[in-house]
């Protein structure tokens, strides 16, 4: 008897060590950059252009461009992926067509993102000849989400309870009606946890934008949907490979905008989550 | 008269719908397609054989070297230790979150993960670089440390949020009444746990490692910025190598449109979407066995 | 006003699940202007009745549905539209189901979807449907507020509101004081009987004495089959069926 209670605090203890060696490090992960970090942000820093080959001024350009890239991307992937999912939620039957675009779901979501950094050059840049533009980036990226927001959209529809569907229906509603006026609305947190969600990933991601919209330096801002952009992850990987001399403030300043940046993404989808989930 | 404008409308926008819900389906046959326009063209130049199984890997010397043997053994090396790595520390982190965890400590370690996932790989890769490599150099006394065990290391941290949350969502799934059962014949938590959840958990503990797995054999920054740029064959866990990965996102940029070399990265490209379409496949019906149970 | 001419005519209407008949090939005719209260233990396909009556068993995705029903000797499955037959026979859940929404949209919801934007229109009918649902002297201060904060029996009242906003011909009630307080139970059962006056009811109650105080024909169900339909009072005090005397005096239910 006593030497199965000690085998259990064993046991125990040797899963919680296997999880702090797990949660330990992400909050020195974070920690490290904010304090490394800290010191280079500044209005300089963040609202200027580049200069003296990225080793002084500002990372400007970079945030903006990352922010066209997530708007443009957006605007794609979420009326897509919202519709998709209201396919699979409201529309579709149990057959084979739903299985096969389930598993194509799946097979987007685990293709690596260099490959699609590929498959957007081959596609976009090449095929249909927008150049490395921001719309060859932000449209590589936007298939790279949609089965995040296809998910999180359908989880969404999902939990809006049945009865009132049929409720809807048996007042004289028709399919769609029912889904506009009545399923939507009620899944709007869900879904919008779902975009939120998805901008902190495009923000972050570089494989997908090397060949496709990512430039090293440009003198001015985008101004056009056909121009390339700067933004961060590729500016981080740069300035860390590429470049030698970049103080060392510089690069976990990078690097701390862009974890804020994508942290903050995620904090505000988690609370819209519990929020949508506590009024229910 | 506005009914039937109603209707037309309706018509229209049902559709629409019925399109987006194909879209997955048409992207990735897109995906496929045109990464075989690109790759297929590189068997003008070396056969299947040669290029999967060619022990060099000099894609710019002429006549170009076409053998990605190499970067697969690279992959599947840091993959590998990733691996060995990560599945075993996952999968007892996540019985720890799902089964030991004070309920208080339970959300916040949840974060911790989920923050985990957020990390974008090229900031943990920047941190790689700037801290990991030297310290192993320092401390395993290398010559340099861009190894495969740093990128080994970096895999691991990543795999381990999905290795977690779906191992967890595996035991929770366990339904209570097992669980009870054992525990009303006289069984620990503990044994519990290591005879009963296990079991039932496992399909679901299982596809977590694949997905883990499929993840992290498809990284590529992270791993491209720590493992160094040998695109030799691997001898030891502790020297540079190449991924598949890496070589796309590394010499993409030199290569001209056209050339073997361009369409060797293609061809790349495809072995790689091939082997996550396999894994991914497996998972699913793996995670799908274990629920239809 | 007694029962007149046929509203609703079934032939031969049955409905499956999978290898489950839950309806063995049903031949009614269903009086304008009467209530007919449908009694029998639970499973014994009344439900399933209902729900084809307006097509709602469509819904069921698993249910195989075979036979006629005709409105007005319209075929409903062919000489209408599902959501305009359903404007035409509504229907009253067992449990109150409001929508998330204040309680004038809920009432307005079906006149809505039907293209009617006037606001005018829509307070007149929002005020009329709460008054023959008796629950207008109670709500009319705060339209506004949400449905969901009523009480369980004036959610219910609030429900036949929003069937009678769009003016059925017809209405299904399916079990609809199963959950009420004997109040609330009172008031559905004095507006069936103020609605049928210019409407037909079809209610399917598992509550012998709410058929006895409201139907005017009585059909009792057992197992997919009409086993007996007739006058209420005759099926209470002297029915023709072993069964149906069994299950009314109580000896099974």
């Amino acid at each position: 008897m006593r030497n199965e209670a000690f085998k259990q605090k064993l046991g125990f203890g040797v899963l919680l060590l296997a999880t702090l060696v797990v949660v330990i490090p992400v909050l020195a992960i974070v920690l490290l950059v904010l304090v490394k970090g800290w010191g280079a942000l500044s209005w300089t820093f963040l609202f200027t252009m580049p200069q003296d080959g990225m080793r002084a001024g500002g990372i400007f350009p970079a945030i903006i461009g990352t922010f066209y890239l997530v708007i443009v991307s957006i605007a794609f992937s979420l009326p897509v992926g919202v519709m998709a999912a209201i396919y699979l939620s409201e529309y579709a039957r149990d057959n084979a067509l739903t299985r096969t675009i389930n598993l194509a779901i799946i097979n987007l979501a685990g293709v690596s993102s260099v490959v699609y950094g590929l498959f957007g050059l081959s596609l976009f840049v090449v095929f249909l000849k927008f150049g490395v533009s921001i719309i060859a980036g932000s449209l590589t990226l936007g298939i790279m989400t949609l089965p995040v927001i296809i998910t999180t959209t359908r989880e969404a529809l999902r939990a809006v309870p049945h009865s009132y569907r049929e409720v809807s229906r048996s007042l004289g509603a028709s399919r769609w009606q029912t889904v506009r006026h009545t399923v939507l609305p009620r899944a709007l947190p869900g879904i919008l946890t779902g975009a939120i969600l998805s901008v902190g990933r495009v923000a972050g991601e570089t494989a997908p934008i090397l060949f496709t919209v990512a430039a090293f330096y440009l003198p001015k801002l985008p101004t056009s949907l056909s121009d390339q952009a700067m933004a961060l992850p590729y500016h981080l990987y740069v300035i860390t490979t590429q470049i030698p001399g970049i103080p060392e403030g510089f690069r976990y300043g990078t690097a701390l905008v862009l974890i804020g940046l994508v942290l903050v993404m995620n904090v505000a989808a988690s609370v819209l989550r519990s929020r949508y989930r506590k009024r229910r | 008269m506005r009914t039937s404008f109603r209707r037309a409308k309706e018509f229209a926008i049902e559709k629409l719908i019925l399109l987006s819900g194909l879209a997955s389906v048409v992207f990735v046959a897109l995906i496929f397609v045109f990464l075989l326009r690109e790759g297929i063209s590189v068997l003008k130049h070396v056969s299947p054989g040669a290029f999967l199984g060619g022990r060099f890997w000099y894609p710019i010397s002429s006549p170009a070297k076409l053998g990605i043997l190499p970067l697969i053994l690279g992959s599947l090396l840091v993959t590998a230790g990733a691996v060995v790595i990560a599945v075993p520390l996952g999968i007892a982190a996540a019985f720890y979150i799902a089964e030991v965890a004070p309920k208080k400590t339970r959300a916040v370690l949840k974060s911790c993960v989920e923050v985990l996932a957020a990390i974008p790989s090229v900031v943990l890769g920047f941190l790689g670089i700037t801290l990991l490599v030297p310290f192993l150099k320092q401390f395993l006394g290398l010559p340099t440390g861009l190894t495969a065990f740093a990128g080994s290391l970096m895999l691991a941290f990543m795999a381990l949020p999905t290795i977690i949350s779906i191992s967890e969502d595996a035991i929770n799934a366990v339904p209570r009444e097992y669980k009870e059962g054992a525990i009303a014949l006289g069984a620990t938590h503990w044994q519990t746990l290591v005879r009963v959840v296990i079991h039932g958990a496992l399909p679901g503990i299982i596809a977590a490692s694949m997905l883990g797995i499929g993840r992290v054999f498809g990284e590529t920054m992270a791993v491209m910025m720590v493992t160094g740029n040998a695109a030799v064959i691997p001898e030891t866990l502790f020297a540079p190598v190449r991924t598949l990965t890496a070589t796309i996102a590394a010499e993409m940029g030199e290569a001209a449109q056209g050339t073997p070399h361009y369409h060797a990265l293609f061809a790349i490209g495809i072995v790689l979407f091939l082997i996550s379409f396999a894994i991914n496949l497996t998972a699913d019906l793996l995670l799908n066995r274990g629920r239809k149970r | 006003m007694t029962a007149g001419r046929t509203k609703i005519s079934v032939r031969g209407l049955s409905v499956a699940y999978g290898r489950i008949q839950a309806l063995k090939g049903l031949s009614v005719d269903i009086l304008e202007n009467e209530i007919l209260t449908i009694i029998g233990p639970s499973n014994s396909g009344k439900t399933s009745f209902l729900r084809c009556l307006n097509r709602m068993i469509d819904l069921d995705l698993q249910a195989r549905v075979k036979g006629s029903v005709t409105l007005d000797e319209i075929d409903i499955r062919r000489g209408v539209s599902p959501e305009d037959l359903r404007k035409r026979v509504g229907m009253i859940f067992a449990m109150p189901i409001p929508l998330p929404l204040s309680i004038r949209d809920n009432v307005a919801y079906g006149p809505r979807m039907s293209g009617l934007r006037d606001k005018a229109a829509l307070g007149r009918i929002v005020e009329e449907s709460l008054r023959a649902a008796y629950l207008w002297d109670e709500v009319k201060d705060r339209l506004g507020h949400p449905a969901l904060k009523l009480s369980g029996g004036q959610q219910q009242r609030l429900c036949i509101a929003r069937t009678l906003a769009l003016d059925p011909e017809v209405i299904l009630f399916d079990e609809p004081t199963s959950g009420l307080d004997p109040i609330s139970t009172a008031k559905v059962e004095e507006a069936a009987l103020e609605l049928r006056k210019t409407r037909t009811i079809v209610l399917v109650t598992n509550n012998t004495k709410q058929a006895a105080r409201v139907g005017t024909r009585t059909a009792f169900f057992l197992m997919g089959d009409m086993v007996e339909l007739g006058p209420t009072e005759t099926i209470f005090t002297a029915p023709r069926d072993q069964r149906t005397e069994d299950y009314v005096v109580g000896r099974f239910g």
